[in-house]
């Protein structure tokens, strides 16, 4: 019953549809390829959940992973053996009276001694194996002997650490009286340095997989070929593809500094404005070199080997996971030429020390020339079959 | 040829040369009239999908000159995109946009796109209307491609092999989508390797080979230059023939050939192909000379002739040659 009430008036629907169809309800303004090819893109990756996981998912698990591996953590507490001889036990009540006595032994920043001791074999054997930082052998004649390994960074801070101990527990005065400031404040730890640095490579992996990865595919799909049968504007198409980035660069920023200021107290000096705008020009950079590395291309797999070729030498110089000041001098000026490297140091400038970006005009300028230029060249030489 | 209609798509002495080496259209000329079907048949690399991309304006020959309503494609290529629908011979849209997504999307590029509501419903695509594109089948995907084509609401469509690889049904069901399309007054161009989709949905083709028409007109113009309308088709038992004849084929097909209303005669393999005006003067005179022989007949059959028979009687080959 109800099938027949429902198709009665789709019947008079259909007497209509003639006059219907020969003057169309509707028409297109200007921008409306424009709209649904957004649409259509955002869709599409809203509906991928690889693009998910490793967009929005894989940056917070590599800067909590990181965040916890360097976080600022009690030094390690120095293990040494000493060796079982005459002056055994004397040396072993030494190294535990400088503990006990150490002024600021319930702070975290101290580090502790342990020590045990051991015939001579069994010592350096767990010295070897690395078991013991340090082994201590009391001379006949009142001297010590350190066996230590000058290759192993924990080695030689016991060394100092240790002879430090006994000197002053045999009544060593300190010449001069000397005082620290630990630097574990909000804005100096590694996570701080860390999170501007992936929210660049971030910027700089969902730009060039983004763009360019997303036209190979739709070039070797031949949708690039069906588009362009279309009286759809080409530039609109381009420009749908660039902005969607943008789309998601406004997530990305979000969740990773989010995440960095609720998990690890990271403090955002800079005003989120800066930190938007930095992000769009990075995004759009990379969204014109990966249109560029991808202009030509086939095939995904070749734009896949391109895409990383492209990537590599900014993994390692751009100062992602560390300074690139350790590089030598002569690289420098290469390495500051890098548009990954210009924008990690423009984020970190803005992020962690609240610059403005008018004093970082020559960032800028890095970042604009490489996007610009690579947009100019993707469009001359682009292939839409 | 009938009263002169307004011309849609002309083309005069095409030719395409890949890397100044592979000729794939070798000086082709086609004038369509408005509101006709008309086919390019051919075998798979005859040049039939160049010559429609070169029309389509998706390539550019090495010369010659293509016109769509008196337009070039150099002139106006908006204004004709606007005017033409194209399913090309593989396209892979998203998919993971839904059949009404992308039915959206093509019709954003135009300025006057029909309602997807109307397509969805003209190419049954109403039920799928939220599935996602990777779940179509393959008939439902290749509607799909027509309904990308068609949402524009264009006066000329060009398909490219639109019912290759397709079950029965979805050809059938393509087949008659394109019928609505030209009854309402659109131009059809399509290319095709199968006969009887040229044969039933074409008023006009042109067959094509090796870049070149070797032949054009209405498809039963086409079978009336065979001569015959019919072809017999039969064997005779091998060992009786060779007894007989030999291994003389030509002398053989020669007697066949002198048989009353035989037009032409061909061989496929151990059957003989007899293109015949009038079957029931052949058949009876052919099994005399089959039993005054002492042969046996193995196999005989008559049938309408077809495309394919123009096509083997042109070339020496088939269509299909898989």
């Amino acid at each position: 019953m109800a099938t027949t009430e429902a198709n009665a008036p789709q019947l008079n629907a259909e007497k209509n549809r003639p006059q219907q169809s020969s003057q169309p309800a509707r028409r297109n303004g200007r921008w409306s390829g424009y709209r649904h090819l957004l649409w259509a893109r955002i869709l599409e990756l809203k509906r991928e959940p690889e693009v998910v996981f490793w967009v929005f998912i894989f940056p917070l698990l590599l800067a909590a992973g990181l965040g916890i591996a360097f976080r600022n953590k009690p030094a390690d507490i120095t293990s040494v053996v000493v060796i079982d001889g005459a002056g055994a036990r004397q040396t072993l009540a030494m190294l535990q009276s400088s503990a006990k006595g150490s002024p600021d032994k319930h702070s975290s920043e101290q580090s502790m001694v342990r020590a045990k001791i051991l015939d001579r074999e069994a010592a350096l054997k767990g010295f070897h194996f690395g078991k013991f930082d340090l082994a201590i052998e009391a001379n006949p004649d009142g001297s010590y002997t350190y066996y230590y390994d000058p290759a192993r960074p924990e080695s030689v801070l016991s060394r100092a650490e240790i002879d430090a101990a006994l000197q002053s527990a045999a009544g060593r005065k300190d010449a001069i009286t000397t005082s620290s400031q630990s630097s574990s404040e909000p804005g100096s730890r590694y996570i701080d340095f860390l999170i501007p640095g992936l929210l660049g490579m971030n910027l700089m992996n969902s730009g060039m997989w983004g763009v360019g990865f997303a036209l190979v595919e739709m070039r070797q799909r031949k949708l690039l070929k069906r588009f362009v049968a279309t009286p759809m504007r080409r530039s609109d198409f381009l420009l749908a593809l660039t902005s969607s980035r943008l789309v998601l660069m406004v997530i990305e920023v979000g969740l990773l500094l989010s995440f960095g200021v609720l998990v690890f107290h990271m403090r955002v000096q800079g005003s989120i404005l800066s930190v938007i705008l930095l992000g769009s020009l990075g995004a759009v950079t990379f969204g014109g070199v990966g249109l560029l590395t991808a202009c030509r291309a086939q095939k995904i797999e070749s734009v896949s080997g391109l895409i990383n070729l492209v990537m590599m030498p900014m993994w390692i110089f751009s100062g992602v996971f560390f300074s690139y000041d350790k590089f030598p001098a002569m690289a420098q000026p290469f390495i500051k030429a890098l548009p990954l490297t210009a924008l990690n140091d423009a984020l970190r400038a803005t992020i962690i020390e609240g610059a403005s970006l008018g004093s970082q005009s020559g960032r800028l300028l890095v970042l604009a020339i490489w996007g610009g230029v690579s947009f100019v060249l993707a469009l001359r030489w682009f292939r839409w079959t | 040829m009938g009263p002169t209609r307004e011309t849609t798509v002309e083309c005069t002495n095409l030719r395409k040369t890949y890397d100044g080496k592979v000729e794939a259209v070798r000086g082709l000329s086609l004038h369509i009239e408005a509101g006709e079907c008309f086919g390019l048949l051919g075998p798979n690399g005859a040049g039939k999908t160049t010559t429609i991309e070169i029309l389509e304006g998706l390539l550019a020959p090495t010369s010659g000159e293509v016109r769509i309503f008196g337009h070039s494609w150099k002139d106006n290529p908006r204004q004709l995109r606007e005017w033409i629908g194209i399913s090309l011979q593989e396209t892979r849209l998203s998919e993971k946009l839904n059949v009404r997504e992308t039915i959206e999307l093509f019709a954003s590029f135009y300025s006057e796109p029909r309602p997807a509501a109307d397509i969805l419903e003209e190419l049954q695509l109403t039920e799928k209307a939220d599935a996602w594109v990777g779940k179509l089948s393959g008939g439902q995907k290749q509607r799909l491609a027509v309904a990308t084509a068609l949402v524009g609401n264009p006066r000329i469509l060009f398909l490219d092999e639109p019912t290759t690889g397709l079950d029965p049904q979805s050809r059938r069901q393509l087949w008659e989508i394109i019928r609505v399309f030209q009854k309402k007054g659109g131009t059809v161009l399509l290319t095709t390797h199968y006969m009887d989709e040229a044969e039933r949905l074409c008023d006009r083709l042109a067959i094509v080979d090796h870049g070149e028409i070797i032949a054009e007109g209405t498809p039963s113009d086409l079978i009336d230059r065979l001569g015959g309308h019919h072809v017999v088709e039969f064997q005779v038992s091998k060992e009786a023939g060779k007894n007989a004849n030999g291994n003389d084929n030509d002398n053989n097909l020669e007697r066949w050939r002198s048989l009353p209303s035989v037009e032409s005669v061909r061989r496929e393999d151990s059957t003989v192909c007899l293109s015949v005006r009038e079957p029931h003067l052949t058949i009876p005179a052919l099994l005399d000379v089959v039993n005054r022989d002492g042969h046996q007949l193995e196999h005989l059959s008559t049938r309408q002739a077809s495309l394919e028979d123009v096509f083997v009687q042109l070339t020496g080959r088939h269509l299909r040659e898989d």
